[in-house]
């Protein structure tokens, strides 16, 4: 490599901005393919495609998010507008300016959906959406699709078994599933892009109601594979959170498009 | 001349004029009742709002002593709490109020509740509340949806009297139950509930462990066994020390006592019997009409009863679930402590207990000869040794063994025993009392529990004891019936005590 290509790297990493050192590496590529989500895609429709794309191998930390803020104060917590994030809104932080160092690695929480997106948007990527964390998180170790193991189903119900009083873990500490995905199960829910559109009934029991198509036809629809509790779980949490509100056990990855790239 | 009994006599004529005239059809007719929903709009609110008094169980708030609708706010916080479920075994409960069942909720019929239900900043999940007693959609559950750290609020007019169940109805509904989100709302009659002496609020639950029943430890929620229908414990108020020793329900002899008794499930359904007690009341569902001495009560999931009795004799009574291995094997057990002073005319306690052999008629034998022998003041040691191996066998082998050696660490033996030969009086003592505690026999230490075995007569005990002096290479002598009275009578015994 010469003098001049590294200048070129230089250049561009300067170019990329905060993300290049905030964020992780832009993600593992996960090629996607057809996919039975527990959420169906429409009435009578069992299958969905997910294209190729990106997804962070870990969880954003309050370190990762702490560097957007002070480029974007705009998100500070004592500036941001009212509209865009509730009370909660990073008051587990140590000053308004950053984390202090002890959560410094651990998963940003008490983010509002809004707050997240404008996170992901400035690295030039966007949350995932619902059926692309679906898939990721559908994986095991050793397994694309465990979900029908019931050992690894139990694993990741254990979670739901602890209070939400301990502290978290550091990001990236849990193992790495089949696509190189850390993090996915065991820590903190997460937000996803299409959050808003998850318009599963407040009355989760309206399984088969006859107004169900009132959404459009495209939402309230009964939730399929009934034994996947923990994704029912992340559904119900999703759905009961509107885009500015923000809870200590709520955080986010960033997704691209995988596109053209390998 | 009340509207029941009128609505009565018309249905008794229409019912006479039927007979004459069965070729017309029978005129529509009304049973008559409280008139349910349809008559329970008293109107809007009046006066100032009121905050409903908030009740752990096993505890209920008192009586509303309303007689006009009110506007009555209730705010329940929902909480997710690690606590014990079982002795050195943890679970992570998700609660109304904290506690399982959640918090006792009392309004009378008519009232305009508004309803606050608050997500505890740290719980992991989003919570609702579906109440059996309100009338409209969900029954509440969409209106409550609320995401950790938030609290919605939601308004119903109670438009039926009982007691409902209300419980959490949020995705997985199952589960939320499982982990005790349920509790009872009791909406009073406008007249109100007729006053008794105590109130009690107790609510049964199944649960389900990855662990087996008492393993250590914190344990997790198991989805299959929910699914299997296969509950690892099955509780009264959410824990299995949660109504028993220190924590056990208390009253009175001549005390008039309603039980409010729910049935959070979520799957099985509850046989609930109190042992020793017979209800003099039950209101199946928390409804309106009673049926009276009641054994045992079917309370569904997600049902209630109300349950009313009058204590007369003291003691300890159980409350179980009598599908009965839930309370033996699963910790569906409750007591009931009843103190005040005997009443041997309604209840004796033990008045006496002998030896009964049916098909080994022949072997007694030596036992009777000992027995006539002794009245008439002609027993012979061999007499008593005869008798003594007979009761023995009877009474003392399960544990001491036919050969009078124990069980190596558990159950000391007899045989050469330097404690037993040391001092017979103790020996006479220990028989008749039993004996608690660390003993040290032939040097080996020993730490168990002997029953009492007053039950025995004077003679069979000087039987037995004389028996095991002289047997198994032990060196001899003889205890004597009235050395036997006379230990009896110097000693304090546990009353009724059997084994």
């Amino acid at each position: 490599m010469n003098r001049a290509h590294i200048w070129l790297v230089a250049f561009l990493l300067a170019a990329w901005g905060f993300a290049a050192s905030a964020a992780p590496a832009a993600g593992a590529r996960i090629s996607g393919g057809q996919f039975d989500p527990v959420l169906p895609p429409a009435p009578n429709v069992k299958t969905t495609v997910v294209a190729p794309y990106r997804l962070d191998v870990a969880l954003v930390s309050n370190a990762d998010f702490a560097v957007f803020v002070r480029k974007h104060p705009e998100w500070r917590r004592d500036r941001v507008a009212g509209l865009f994030a509730d009370e909660g809104y990073l008051r587990h932080w140590a000053s308004d300016a950053g984390p202090g160092p002890a959560i410094a690695r651990q998963p940003v929480t008490q983010v509002s959906w809004f707050a997240a997106s404008a996170y992901c948007e400035a690295r030039g990527a966007r949350l995932p959406r619902w059926y692309e964390w679906e898939f990721a998180a559908a994986a095991s170790a050793t397994q694309p699709d465990a979900r029908d193991d019931p050992v690894w189903r139990q694993d990741i119900l254990d979670w739901y078994s602890k209070s939400a009083r301990g502290g978290l873990p550091a990001v990236g500490a849990s193992p790495a599933n089949y696509f190189g995905i850390r993090d996915l199960h065991g820590v903190v829910w997460e937000w996803v892009e299409d959050a808003g559109a998850m318009l599963v009934s407040d009355d989760s029991r309206e399984q088969g109601d006859p107004n169900r198509n009132r959404f459009c036809g495209s939402g309230a629809l009964s939730l399929e594979q009934k034994e996947n509790y923990a994704m029912m779980m992340r559904i119900a949490m999703l759905s009961s959170m509107k885009a500015s509100y923000s809870s200590n056990s709520m955080g986010f990855r960033c997704a691209s498009d995988a596109g053209t790239g390998p | 001349m009340t509207k029941n009994t009128i609505a009565m006599l018309m249905a008794a004529a229409l019912l006479l004029t039927a007979c004459g005239k069965s070729e017309q059809a029978a005129p529509v007719t009304t049973v008559a009742g409280t008139g349910g929903s349809r008559q329970g709009d008293f109107g809007p609110p009046q006066g100032e709002p009121v905050n409903a008094i908030l009740t752990s169980p096993p505890n209920v708030p008192p009586a509303t002593n309303r007689k006009a609708p009110a506007k009555v706010i209730v705010e329940l916080e929902v909480v997710e709490v690690e606590k014990p479920i079982s002795e050195g075994v943890t679970y992570t409960f998700w609660t109304f109020g904290g506690t399982v069942p959640g918090s006792f909720i009392r309004v009378r019929q008519g009232d305009t509740v508004e309803f606050h239900l608050k997500n505890h900043p740290n719980s992991k999940m989003p919570h609702n509340i579906d109440l059996h007693g309100v009338t409209g959609p969900g029954g509440g559950a969409a209106s409550s949806f609320t995401a950790p750290g938030h609290a919605s609020q939601f308004t119903f007019k109670a438009l039926n009297q009982g007691l409902y169940v209300y419980h959490c109805a949020t995705a997985p509904v199952g589960m939320h139950v499982a982990n005790g989100m349920y509790g009872l709302i009791l909406v009073e009659p406008p007249e109100g509930l007729p006053p008794v002496d105590q109130e009690f609020y107790v609510m049964q639950g199944d649960f389900y462990t990855v662990g087996k029943y008492r393993e250590k430890g914190h344990q997790a929620f198991d989805m299959q066994k929910a699914i299997d229908e296969n509950p690892t414990y099955v509780l009264f108020n959410g824990a299995e020390s949660a109504l028993t020793g220190p924590q056990a329900l208390k009253t009175k002899t001549n005390q008039h006592v309603r039980m409010f008794v729910g049935n959070g499930g979520p799957n099985l359904v509850s046989s609930f019997h109190l042992i020793g007690e017979i209800f003099d009341k039950v209101q199946y569902e928390g409804g309106t009409h009673f049926q009276e001495n009641v054994q045992t009560t079917l309370i569904p999931a997600g049902g209630a009863v109300t349950v009313e009795f009058h204590t007369e004799v003291p003691g300890n009574y159980v409350l179980v679930d009598h599908s009965i291995f839930r309370a033996f094997n699963k910790g569906a057990l409750a007591i009931l402590e009843v103190s005040g002073d005997a009443r041997a005319e309604i209840y004796s306690g033990k008045q006496g207990d002998e030896v009964y052999y049916s098909d080994k008629l022949s072997d007694a034998a030596p036992v009777t000869t000992a027995a006539q022998s002794s009245a008439s003041g002609t027993l012979t040691k061999e007499q008593q040794i005869k008798a003594g191996e007979i009761l023995f066998k009877g009474t003392c082998s399960a544990c001491h063994q036919e050969t009078g050696a124990g069980i190596p660490n558990v159950f000391p033996p007899l045989a050469k025993s330097d404690f037993l030969l040391a001092d017979r009086k103790r020996a006479i003592g220990i028989a008749l009392n039993g004996l608690t505690g660390p003993v040290n026999v032939n040097g080996v230490h020993y730490n168990s529990v002997m029953p009492p075995m007053s039950q025995l007569n004077d003679d069979e005990i000087a039987n037995i004891l004389t028996f095991a002096l002289n047997s198994w290479g032990n060196d001899g002598g003889v205890v004597s019936a009235k050395e036997v009275t006379q230990v009896r009578a110097t000693t304090k015994r546990t009353e009724g005590a059997a084994h």
